[in-house]
């Protein structure tokens, strides 16, 4: 039985319809990354598991057992804001601590696993600070503390990234993977960073439309998104999209690109005579300099160099842009003109143009990252 | 630091000077008039050099007006302690209704919610005198005439709408995801009310508090009307100073120090909680 098992979940808000029909199972002990545009539901669904909004249909079991009616005291988790909702009239401490003095816990031993979490967060020297003294860093810290202290085995953190600076950021998402995983608990992790739902989540939930477009590992979802809806959120640069009829010449599947002729593997036969959109992440495009068959006559317009990768914007025939993006140790022409693409074939996506759907490939061994 | 020239401090302070002396000076007219006779108060032209005299204080406490018709019995005193009495039994009565009221209008859309609110408002609209006749026949079926109980009950009129309204705005302001996350943390719901969004509230409370009990002390109709002499707070007990032989100025004057001042003592004890910005950097953005 899954730890949390949402079923069918409808909320609405007067006529704005933000989840329709959303399921998902998350297994004790995994971390899921709830990653989503703006706007579409993430905190709703997290309000929903946490008691604090009712769901107008739909299950949630928590533990094995329906949370319907059931009050947030109750319900034993743990739970991060992302404006932090520290209360501004205790201190850090006290803050920290208002989860286990609920828990009819010892004075000493609310103490001591007070300044346990605080070590581990690094905020102890801020302890008997308000929240008003408190820089953002140390303020989320605080408050992820407070969901942390009390070792809820459900923890519900709501972008807890989003309100601090660059570097913390950057520092969070090394050291929150360790720290969830020391805590043992069944993790949901809203997020509107794709690295960071890649770099924290042994699954990814993406939430679209209301519902979970597609719940898998990180290298599943970005290797082999269902839609192109999916596909688009994941990447810097985003894929690029191109318009594309697959054709059948001597028994194999080709596509017109740019104006050049591109030989797609057999097993994308099924998709001759459709027509589709060509994903082509920026990563697996490579310039070349040999004018081989396969390969895409392009106009360099923009090289920007962005250390441990150059981006190029180059130009088709017929004036459809490509991003292309090649690692920084290689020698990345800076000059701009004339050149040639060739693109990674394992690594290619067809979807669909009509429903968004990602084409199956008929053999899908080959592809990987 | 900037450097302002001398001339312009000096402006400065001769202005706030003008402004001190503008608003305090009836007061502090008052406070001289209180140690005066009615003779010296009167005399014409009228002089700041007197012989301060602590009689009109003696006669009010003591409750023996001198006048030059004779003595007469007052109860000022016992007026005072009943408007203390008054005004803090309804204040006290308002918070206990007003402040939980105040939390459901700000926290739960429920039918009719938003019609009861104004409809507890427009009692502050309506002019007492259009109430008081049907509400002293009322009171006198109820038997609550003349009766501190109802007196108090009146006063809720005064104090309710205000402390509900000013109440409810201070826990709009609150972010509610600060009592989720204390709910979050295992806190019941009214655990919640009482250690959150109380003392988030707090200024708010005591402003209203504070408010309602100077509306409450000033109140004059009413008691006026629904109560006799010995339930009289000061605003009806300062009537007697207007005697057969002439009004005594130098009473009136002390009766009004010395009714101002638990007002004044609880507003500047109240200030302390009036302090805004506690809730700054709770909440981001």
């Amino acid at each position: 039985m899954a730890q949390i098992e949402i079923k069918d979940l409808h909320k609405s808000f007067k006529d704005d319809a933000v989840l329709k029909g959303l399921s998902l199972n998350i297994e004790k002990g995994e971390i899921v990354t709830l990653f989503g545009p703006s706007g579409t539901g993430k905190t709703v669904l997290l309000r929903l598991l946490a008691g604090i909004y009712a769901p107008d249909a739909g299950t949630i079991g928590l533990r094995g057992r329906d949370a319907a009616g059931s009050p947030p005291d109750k319900r034993g988790i743990g739970m991060a804001f992302q404006n932090f909702a520290l209360f501004p009239h205790m201190t850090a401490r006290d803050n920290i601590a208002s989860a286990l003095t609920a828990r009819k816990t010892e004075t000493g031993e609310i103490a001591r696993k007070v300044e346990a979490v605080a070590q581990l967060l690094k905020i102890s020297h801020v302890l008997e600070h308000s929240p008003r003294e408190l820089s953002n860093g140390q303020k989320q810290r605080t408050a992820l503390a407070r969901a942390l202290v009390a070792d809820p085995d459900i923890l519900l953190l709501d972008d807890p990234l989003r309100n601090v600076d660059a570097k913390l950021r950057y520092e969070m998402r090394l050291e929150l993977p360790v720290l969830l995983k020391r805590a043992r608990s069944t993790v949901l992790y809203v997020t509107q960073d794709f690295k960071e739902a890649m770099a924290l989540g042994d699954r990814i939930a993406v939430l679209l439309d209301g519902e979970i477009a597609q719940c898998d590992t990180p290298e599943r979802i970005y290797a082999e998104p269902v839609s192109i809806g999916v596909a688009r959120l994941f990447g810097d640069p985003t894929l690029n999209l191109v318009e594309v009829e697959p054709r059948l010449v001597d028994g194999a599947p080709e596509i017109l690109v740019g104006g050049a002729t591109i030989r797609l593997p057999a097993s994308y036969a099924a998709a001759a005579g459709g027509r589709y959109t060509l994903g082509l992440r920026p990563e697996s495009l490579r310039l070349v300099d040999a004018p081989a068959s396969g390969t895409i006559a392009v106009d360099l317009v923009a090289v920007t160099p962005l250390n441990e990768k150059s981006v190029l914007l180059c130009t088709m025939d017929g004036g459809d842009e490509l991003l292309a993006s090649e690692a920084g140790d290689r020698d990345v022409p800076r000059r701009t003109g004339p050149g040639r693409v060739a693109l990674d074939l394992d690594a290619v996506l067809l979807f669909d143009r009509a429903s968004g759907r990602r084409f199956a490939p008929a053999d899908n061994n080959g592809v990987g990252l | 630091m900037d450097r302002s020239s001398i001339v312009e401090r000096v402006l400065r302070a001769l202005l706030l000077t003008v402004i001190v002396i503008f608003f305090l000076f009836p007061i502090v007219w008052i406070l001289l008039m209180s140690f005066q006779t009615n003779e010296q108060i009167l005399r014409i032209p009228p002089s700041l050099s007197f012989v301060p005299t602590l009689d009109n204080y003696r006669a009010l406490i003591s409750g023996h007006l001198l006048t030059s018709a004779g003595s007469l019995d007052i109860a000022f005193m016992r007026n005072l302690g009943n408007s203390v009495l008054l005004s803090t039994c309804a204040v006290v009565l308002a918070l206990i209704l007003g402040v939980p009221a105040a939390y459901a209008f700000a926290r739960f859309k429920f039918w009719l919610s938003e019609d009861i609110a104004f409809t507890l408002l427009s009692f502050r609209f309506a002019p007492p005198l259009l109430v008081l006749l049907p509400l002293s026949l009322y009171f006198q079926d109820l038997g609550l005439v003349d009766t501190y109980v109802g007196l108090i009950w009146v006063y809720q009129l005064i104090a309710l709408p205000l402390i509900l309204w000013i109440v409810r705005g201070y826990f709009e302001d609150i972010s509610p995801d600060i009592e989720n996350a204390y709910r979050i943390a295992g806190h019941s719901w009214l655990r919640t009310f009482f250690k959150i969004a109380v003392p988030l509230a707090g200024p708010g409370i005591a402003a209203a508090g504070l408010l309602s009990f100077i509306f409450c002390w000033n109140n004059f109709v009413f008691a006026l009307i629904l109560a006799s002499a010995d339930k009289q707070p000061v605003t009806v007990g300062a009537l007697a100073f207007v005697t057969a032989s002439g009004i005594q100025y130098g009473q009136v004057a002390s009766a009004i120090v010395l009714s101002v001042t638990p007002t004044l003592l609880l507003a500047l004890y109240a200030q302390r909680w009036l302090v805004e910005g506690l809730s700054l950097g709770a909440v981001k953005g």
